[in-house]
């Protein structure tokens, strides 16, 4: 297959490298979608992550759990850019590095972000959220003259069926329900195809009803997206996760399926067990 | 699946309206100033007219305004400095016109003769071409607001602190132009100007014609602005006004909108304080102050923010009961204009057309109560 690639482009020179590198494209030969490693966030000399490393696979639906001012939060805002880290190195696929990225740039590099708080777009009917997330050339210029394409439609048309709110297109995002938001976020960051989608507390605010459908939904993305979950609902957690990850005080105490970490003796410590 | 959600540019009663605007800028107007004889109920002065065509410049403005504050949530409280700019910069051009007119009858304006210099400074340079000053109006404004703004924004500065930011900018340029050595006629600015085009400035005719262009420029700016507002751009800015973290995350590059929007603003003021210049006479510093940019805010608090119409509403109800107030109690008018700014921000949020369309509504509301109840009966 690589030498296939090689072919095609006729380049013969980076046969030692293996593959062609081609700046500003998610690059995930080697299977690991997202690295980190030695990242090191202080905040008026509070560690809020220390020393963290985590590694996330192509396809895999991830969950962080851990008490509070773990640096659930703060892991996220260092991998999409609104964190710089004091030290260590953040690189989605080989070749992109996040902390030299800005958060549009790490945005349309492939990684989606859902708030803790759902953040819509409050004065934007349901249809408009979408068409502003809908991957697209998102530069000044074709905002002014571009228009929706067939194909962008129906792919709104279709995410609208998956998130349940195919009726109410032409409502103001600031009317829905509160879970019903959280929905519509998860919509928006589906329109923008990212290959990474990291998600704080999706299922918050949510009832039983909506919150079984959005572990359907979750376990039906892993697979053709990789995920990262931040959540405290143990239930839900159970019913998704596959490999779960334990965050204490800015770094990684414990990582396994969820049977090894409930069974962990410092995670039990320090957080299952009280 | 169909969408029907994305329309036109406006409704076609919203341009039945917008044509009765046109016709009665351009046809009523110079009707009623110029074939109906002076005793008439009818006839409109020339006082008139001279304080139509300069209120329809603020409304320009207030134009500019709105689609910063009102849909991308920026409060620029230093948009009289662009207006200013545009002014001058076509104040030069009126300036040229003079020729030996002036007390002096030098080839320079009178303040560089009473300064003793000998020759324009070279920023005045090819001013006496009407085209160059014309593209000087829009370019000084647009290149300004791109190089304040890029900073300001890439440094994610926000909200008061960047209103606080711009007042700065329009006080400091207005101590600047206050001095005579920076060439531009010190605290006196530009005044006594004889001619547009080679022709009188000063003549009722001109006086009409400078009003039509004005009217025609605001249509036209407000078409374009709604053009704006409608586009995904458009979207794009109230987006960033609503949850701008949010739109960072979807991939947009906000300062790349904000930029683009805030030059645009500035232009459009620009613009406005070159049709203003030709109409009143005068371009001074003072038109930099920080109190006229704070006054520009209040036409688009009053009128109703994020409806483009509402604050030309504001732009026209300010400043008509400003030129009302400042005759019959000329001491009073800034304790008026703050008290109306308090009430406006207390009572109407949405200004005089967010009163309009709750009447509007409750108007339809009672209606569909009513149809309600004699079909039940």
């Amino acid at each position: 297959m690589v030498e296939q690639k090689i072919s095609e482009s006729g380049a013969t020179t980076s046969i030692s490298a293996g593959h062609i590198l081609q700046p500003g494209v998610l690059d995930t030969s080697h299977g690991v979608v997202l690295y980190m490693e030695d990242i090191t966030v202080s905040f008026d000399g509070f560690r809020a992550l220390n020393n963290l490393s985590l590694a996330i696979d192509v396809g895999e639906l991830r969950c962080i759990i851990g008490p509070n001012g773990a640096g659930k939060t703060t892991l996220q805002d260092v991998i999409t850019g609104k964190t710089r880290p004091d030290s260590g190195s953040v690189f989605f696929g080989q070749t992109l590095d996040c902390s030299k990225m800005t958060e549009p740039q790490i945005a349309q590099a492939g990684i989606g972000r859902k708030f803790q708080k759902p953040t819509v777009f409050e004065n934007h009917t349901v249809f408009e959220n979408l068409e502003l997330a809908i991957k697209a050339n998102k530069g000044v210029w074709n905002s002014l003259f571009g228009k929706l394409t067939g194909e962008q439609k129906d792919r709104i048309s279709e995410i609208l069926e998956t998130i349940n709110l195919a009726s109410l297109y032409q409502w103001r995002a600031g009317l829905l329900s509160h879970g019903q938001k959280q929905w519509l976020e998860i919509g928006m960051l589906l329109a923008q195809e990212p290959r990474l989608l990291l998600l704080d507390e999706p299922v918050a605010g949510m009832t039983d009803h909506e919150t079984e459908r959005t572990a359907e939904l979750l376990n039906s993305l892993a697979g053709k997206h990789s995920l990262m979950v931040v959540e405290h609902d143990m239930d839900f957690v159970n019913s998704i996760a596959r490999k779960v990850t334990v965050l204490h005080q800015g770094s990684v105490l414990a990582e396994g399926t969820m049977d090894q970490v409930q069974n962990n003796e410092q995670v039990i410590e320090v957080y299952l067990g009280r | 699946m169909k969408f029907t959600s994305i329309s036109g540019l406006y409704d076609s009663r919203s341009w039945l309206y917008l044509g009765i605007a046109t016709a009665v800028l351009c046809l009523l107007f110079p009707i009623m100033n110029m074939l109906v004889p002076e005793g008439s109920i009818f006839h409109i002065s020339d006082y008139t007219v001279a304080l139509s065509g300069k209120i329809l410049c603020y409304a320009i403005v207030a134009l500019a305004i709105d689609l910063v504050w009102g849909y991308t949530g920026i409060l620029s409280l230093g948009h009289g400095l662009f207006f200013a700019i545009g002014g001058y910069a076509f104040g030069m051009y009126l300036m040229r016109q003079i020729g030996h007119d002036g007390s002096y009858h030098s080839d320079l304006p009178d303040f560089m003769v009473f300064l003793d210099w000998k020759a324009y400074p070279w920023y005045w340079k090819f001013t006496d071409h009407f085209w160059y000053a014309m593209l000087l109006v829009v370019l000084v404004p647009g290149v300004l607001a791109f190089i304040f703004g890029y900073f300001a924004f890439r440094s994610r500065i926000k909200g008061v602190y960047f209103s606080i930011i711009t007042q700065a900018m329009t006080y400091a340029f207005m101590l600047l132009f206050f001095r005579n050595e920076t060439g531009f006629g010190g605290n006196n600015g530009f005044t006594d100007f004889k001619r547009l085009l080679g022709y009188d400035i000063t003549t009722p005719h001109m006086r009409l014609v400078l009003f039509v262009l004005t009217g025609l420029t605001l249509i036209t700016l407000l078409l374009v602005s709604r053009a704006i507002v409608s586009s995904k751009f458009g979207r794009v800015l109230t987006a960033i006004r609503d949850a701008e973290s949010r739109v960072m995350f979807s991939g947009y590059n906000p300062l790349h909108y904000k930029l683009a929007i805030w030059t645009f603003s500035a232009m459009v003021c620009g613009i406005a304080g070159a049709l203003y210049v030709p109409q009143v006479g005068i371009i001074n510093p003072s038109e930099m102050s920080p109190s006229n940019s704070i006054e520009i805010a209040i036409w688009a608090a009053v009128g109703g923010r994020g409806t483009l119409i509402g604050p030309l509403v504001g732009a026209g109800v300010v400043n008509g009961m400003k030129s009302y107030f400042t005759e019959a109690f000329p001491e009073y008018w800034l304790y008026f204009l703050g008290l109306l700014f308090v009430l406006s921000t207390l009572y109407l949020p949405q200004g005089v057309l967010g009163l309009v369309n709750k009447i509007k509504a409750k108007k339809i509301a009672k209606a569909q109560a009513i149809a309600a109840q004699t079909e039940g009966a």
